[in-house]
């Protein structure tokens, strides 16, 4: 396959990624990755998955990159662009500043964007609430539906992150089946 | 000289002894990530800010009781060459052995647990043991992790939990990792297939000197990508499970080996101890893959071949910073080369090695 970028070279490098449930590969010579600052993946190793996205972000989708990149954290002074160069957040608050483009990064990054591990004593106690739950009610079909959908297309995340596509395509088809149906009808 | 340096001199306290299937694996290591709620992480904090933050973590490291016989000190106070040999000792990080004026350490007297400062993140707890034994490192971090924890008011979430400087480390902020040995499936050219299928289930495959390295001396480093999404345990149980599918394996590509070239795999064993034991020269990466070799004859149950705990003390003080500490003065690549054999010679113990007459 002939390079995405000069179109005249093999392409050496290739990666994928999944933007709203398609599938998007990157097929790149050497020459270009080294070109675009990919030879500190190609050498070192060092360039996270998480670089890399931003690289295809930055350089592949430059209109909306341009968008995004002068977001800028109200308590450090980090912009987005900024964050893209380096790769490092500026202070804790950036993850609520840069929220929605830092999601689609640690879904890449971890295939999940929900903390399921330990959390300082403190914060533990910040998240529990203040007064009693009142009882829930029963949850509407339409919720429900919505939680599946949901549950699917995070399912089909991980199945394309680890290549899995015949379970993709699987999943692909539950979801399509399932966003057909009429709101308000039980899944 | 600096208390920390006297305390690295003598032989590595962590891998004395063999640990857990320790001819097998050699080490196992956890670090947790923890930042400062309210401070700007390290790439974007004033000098003055983290110098003072620094000051008291080394101050709290001094004081807390899951890290006995501390040494506490700024790494801006070490000559290169000492950071060379921390970082040979897998003390300090890549990170932590550039120029900074704001970096920290403090270390536990046995050396197993120790306090990154200002690496890139505000506070990194590192715990190291021999052998295989994720869960005991793990309490071991877990345990200054939690004494930190009532001094300190750590960055989280309960969304992201520990919210770090790189969203490849949010979430647990824990990296855990096992140094394996694996010279049959190198042999029968299996490695490949396995790593790549490590890749596929979220671990990731590095080299014996860390991040970023060729892998020498059939030494591969297996540690969790993900901290976000498994809590703790599971990322280690994970863990844990395919270290054991690849051992198992390892196992079966060894039987094949002693099978069908029993004669071949022995006369490497053997040629890699003679080259050890009789050399003048010998350089960093080939004692490693000639330590690696002779090991392999240690755990296909040759007899007469140096103790594990012998070749883990060589891998570690055939490192040039280590050399250059030993031998009190800096050496040219070749003074060291010559150094490093005479001190193989010494440790196996060679007496007959021909000379020339003084
Ligand atoms: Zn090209
Ligand atoms: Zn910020």
């Amino acid at each position: 396959m002939k390079c995405q970028n000069c179109g005249e070279s093999e392409s050496t490098i290739h990666f994928k990624e999944v933007v709203e449930g398609n599938l998007r590969e990157i097929h790149l010579c050497e020459a270009c990755a080294r070109d675009k600052g990919f030879h500190i993946a190609i050498e070192h190793n060092k360039l996270s998955i998480a670089g890399q996205f931003i690289w295809m972000a930055e350089n592949l989708y430059p209109e909306s990159a341009a968008k995004v990149g002068s977001v800028q954290c109200a308590t450090c002074g980090l912009r987005y662009s900024q964050f893209t160069r380096i790769g490092r957040l500026g202070c804790p608050d950036c993850y609520g500043a840069f929220q929605p483009q830092l999601m689609q990064i640690l879904r890449r990054v971890h295939g999940e964007t929900t903390h399921r591990g330990r959390l300082p004593r403190e914060t533990t106690a910040l998240a529990e609430p203040e007064t009693p739950a009142a009882v829930t009610p029963p949850p509407r079909p339409e919720d429900v539906r919505k939680q599946r959908l949901r549950q699917l297309r995070r399912e089909l995340e991980a199945a394309v992150a680890s290549e899995a596509f015949e379970e993709a395509a699987r999943l692909r088809d539950s979801i399509r089946a399932l966003e057909s149906e009429p709101p308000g009808e039980p899944g | 000289m600096i208390p920390i340096l006297d305390m690295v001199q003598g032989p590595v306290r962590w891998l004395a002894g063999d640990g857990p299937m320790g001819d097998r694996i050699l080490s196992t290591r956890v670090r947790l990530a923890r930042n400062i709620r309210g401070t700007r992480f390290v790439g974007r904090a004033l000098e003055p800010e983290l110098i003072s933050l620094r000051d008291r973590v080394l101050d709290l490291g001094l004081s807390i009781s899951a890290l006995p016989g501390a040494n506490a000190m700024p790494v801006g106070d070490l000559a290169v060459m000492d950071r060379q040999l921390l970082l040979e000792r897998h003390l300090i990080s890549h990170d932590l052995t550039g120029d900074s004026a704001v970096r920290g350490l403090v270390l536990a007297g046995d050396e197993k647990v120790s306090l990154m400062v200002n690496e890139e993140d505000h506070v990194r707890i590192q715990a190291l043991a021999p052998g295989f034994q994720l869960e005991a490192v793990f309490e071991a971090a877990q345990k200054v992790d939690l004494e930190l924890e009532a001094h300190l008011s750590f960055a989280a979430t309960p969304e992201l939990g520990y919210l770090t400087a790189c969203p490849t480390n949010v979430g647990t902020g824990m990296r855990a990792s096992v140094l394996v040995h694996l010279p049959a499936l190198v042999l029968t050219q299996q490695i490949k297939k396995i790593l790549a299928g490590v890749n596929q289930v979220g671990l990731t495959v590095r080299g014996f000197y860390g991040e970023g390295s060729e892998v020498v001396g059939n030494f591969f480093q297996i540690s969790n990508q993900t901290t976000l999404g498994l809590s703790e345990t599971e990322t280690l149980t994970k863990l844990s499970r395919v270290v054991n599918q690849i051992l198992e394996w390892e196992d079966r590509a060894q039987e094949n080996a002693l099978r069908d070239a029993r004669l071949q795999v022995e006369d490497t064993v053997l040629r890699a101890l003679g080259v050890l034991k009789y050399s003048r020269l010998l350089r960093s990466e080939e004692v490693v893959g000639l330590l690696s070799a002779v090991r392999f004859g240690h755990t296909l149950g040759l007899r007469n071949v140096p103790s594990v705990s012998v070749l883990n003390d060589l891998l570690l003080r055939c490192q040039p910073a280590h050399l250059q500490r030993a031998a009190g003065r800096e050496m040219t690549a070749e003074e060291r080369n010559a150094y490093r054999a005479e001190l193989v010679q010494k440790v196996l113990e060679v007496r007959d090695a021909p000379r020339f007459d003084p």
